[in-house]
């Protein structure tokens, strides 16, 4: 069912973890619906510097969550923000088609950790 | 450890089966030797279906293509035959879906359907059943035991509720069948499925006991075998793997049930104990011996299972993600648990291969999985990582 990458990615997940002082934080999902993902995000000189994840669901939520942070790492967020679902699940040498929602949710997860970013700079310039 | 899944076809059963595929390819409808052969063969392997339930006659039971099919020609070959007495179904919230489909299905042709409560062990609560049954109730149809929490329902009460009131009862005895005895008359069953391949008989057959006395449309009309209920030529090699898979069963059931309850529990004992927010699935028990069906809080039945595949173990859980129509399991929500509860459970069933050195690898095993795929979790309170 899942590629050798999806694979990899599970039972070796990158940046799973949590940033306490995080820049940002998206949550996307619930744990009603069986998938739930939260990505942090630190943020310097408009890159992502540090980026870490956390998911609850199944291999593909893992994988989806996982291999994001790592396209993300490192991009402006311009760039990240561009990041969709279709280029984590391509990354990943593609998912069943009924977990596709799951490359969704992480592409979401990781826009909503941005807008936060964005919401705390403006109240902060408040 | 996915016995209900799908089981190995025992030897004996397939050394039986073997000669009616090449040698004796007699149709049991036929006047000649050959024909004769074939029908005599049949005849035995309907004996031994028989005796396994302790039906008062062989002729009670017609073979199927499988319980699904047995299912669907009890409930609506029953509800059907039967609607000018009629046109109310009761039934569990907690059947297999070739129980609850039929039902629905029945719905849109003008009949009413009941799903019972079950409490949070999965027993049916008798005064519901008592209550729902009203004089325009012709069936109710309750499985023996369930196959995803292992709940063995009070078929005796069950049966004397469903009788006071006049009406006809369903067993659907799949996932109960050779796993504990089962006897139609003592257990006062009018209608009963069973499967092959549960009983480590050949997938595709199955069997539906029909009380004598008891009318059904049939669901397949034609050459008129089976008694006009179930017309076809008879898949020979499997109706003989059945009937001796039947035979088999009904010998070891005793031993290998005892063997499966030491192994359950152990393998019970041991995915709880150690794992903190761990819990079990249906009663103590109350339970089929093989049935292991626990739940883990923060984390999620499909990542569960792809650990344990990668070190060679297969397991079934009832997530969400899991499920062709991504919903989490029916039975579970019906014991009152919360979808992430069910997200979280993780179901073993054993069988005749596994051994106690398969319990102590996933037991030993299970606690680093769970530990791992916590640490992943957002939802894993701070105490339990560390």
């Amino acid at each position: 069912m899942y590629t050798d990458k999806v694979m990899d990615h599970f039972k070796n997940p990158r940046n799973m973890g949590e940033i306490p002082d995080a820049d940002g934080i998206g949550t996307v999902g619930n744990p009603t619906c069986g998938d739930m993902m939260t990505i942090y995000i630190k943020v310097k000189d408009n890159r992502i510097e540090a980026i870490k994840f956390k998911t609850f669901g199944c291999g593909a939520a893992v994988a989806t969550s996982s291999m994001v942070t790592e396209i993300a790492k490192g991009k402006t967020l311009a760039e990240a923000m561009k990041i969709t679902r279709a280029n984590v699940a391509d990354s990943l040498g593609g998912l069943p088609p009924v977990k596709m929602h799951c490359s969704n949710l992480a592409a979401d997860a990781l826009h909503a950790a941005i807008e936060d970013y964005y919401k705390k700079q403006k109240e902060v310039k408040k | 450890m996915d016995y209900s899944a799908g089981k190995p076809i025992g030897p004996k059963a397939a050394e039986a089966m073997l000669p009616y595929m090449e040698t004796f390819y007699g149709n049991a409808s036929s006047l000649h030797t050959i024909g004769r052969e074939a029908g005599q063969a049949l005849e035995e392997a309907r004996t031994q279906v028989a005796e396994l339930i302790n039906a008062e006659k062989k002729e009670s039971i017609i073979f199927t293509s499988g319980a699904t099919e047995s299912n669907n020609l009890a409930i609506k070959g029953f509800a059907y035959r039967n609607r000018d007495r009629g046109t109310r179904i009761i039934t569990s919230s907690i059947e297999h879906m070739s129980v609850v489909n039929p039902v629905k299905f029945l719905t849109t042709k003008g009949f009413e359907s009941v799903f019972l409560p079950v409490d949070q062990y999965g027993f049916v609560k008798l005064e519901n059943l008592e209550k729902e049954l009203t004089e325009k109730t012709i069936l109710v149809s309750i499985v023996y035991a369930n196959g995803e929490i292992g709940t063995i329902e009070p078929v005796k009460e069950i049966s004397q509720i469903v009788h006071s009131k006049k009406a006809y009862l369903h067993v659907d005895a799949t996932a109960a069948c050779g796993q504990i005895p089962i006897d139609v008359k003592t257990d006062g069953v009018d209608l009963l499925t069973i499967s092959s391949n549960d009983i480590y008989g050949p997938k595709g057959v199955g069997a539906l006991y029909i009380k004598e006395g008891i009318r059904l449309e049939p669901s397949f009309h034609g050459g008129g075998q089976e008694r006009g209920l179930r017309s076809g030529t008879e898949n020979m090699p499997g109706v003989i793997g059945f009937g001796k898979a039947a035979e088999i069963a009904k010998k070891e059931m005793k031993t290998e049930s005892e063997r499966l309850t030491l192994l359950r529990d152990k393998m019970i004992k041991e995915l709880l104990k150690p794992i903190p927010y761990s819990f079990l699935n249906g009663h103590p028990t109350k339970r089929l011996p093989n049935n292991v069906s626990v739940r883990y809080s923060f984390i999620e039945g499909e990542s569960m299972l792809l650990s344990l595949d990668i070190i060679g173990v297969a397991a079934s859980s009832g997530s969400a993600c899991t499920a062709k129509t991504l919903e989490p399991s029916h039975v579970l929500l019906a014991t009152g648990l919360k979808h992430e509860e069910a997200h979280g459970s993780l179901m073993f069933s054993l069988g005749k291969h596994n051994t106690m050195e398969d319990v102590d690898y996933v037991t030993r095993a299970m606690p680093d999985i769970v530990k791992r795929l916590r640490a992943m979790s957002p939802l894993t309170p701070k105490e339990l990582i560390e």
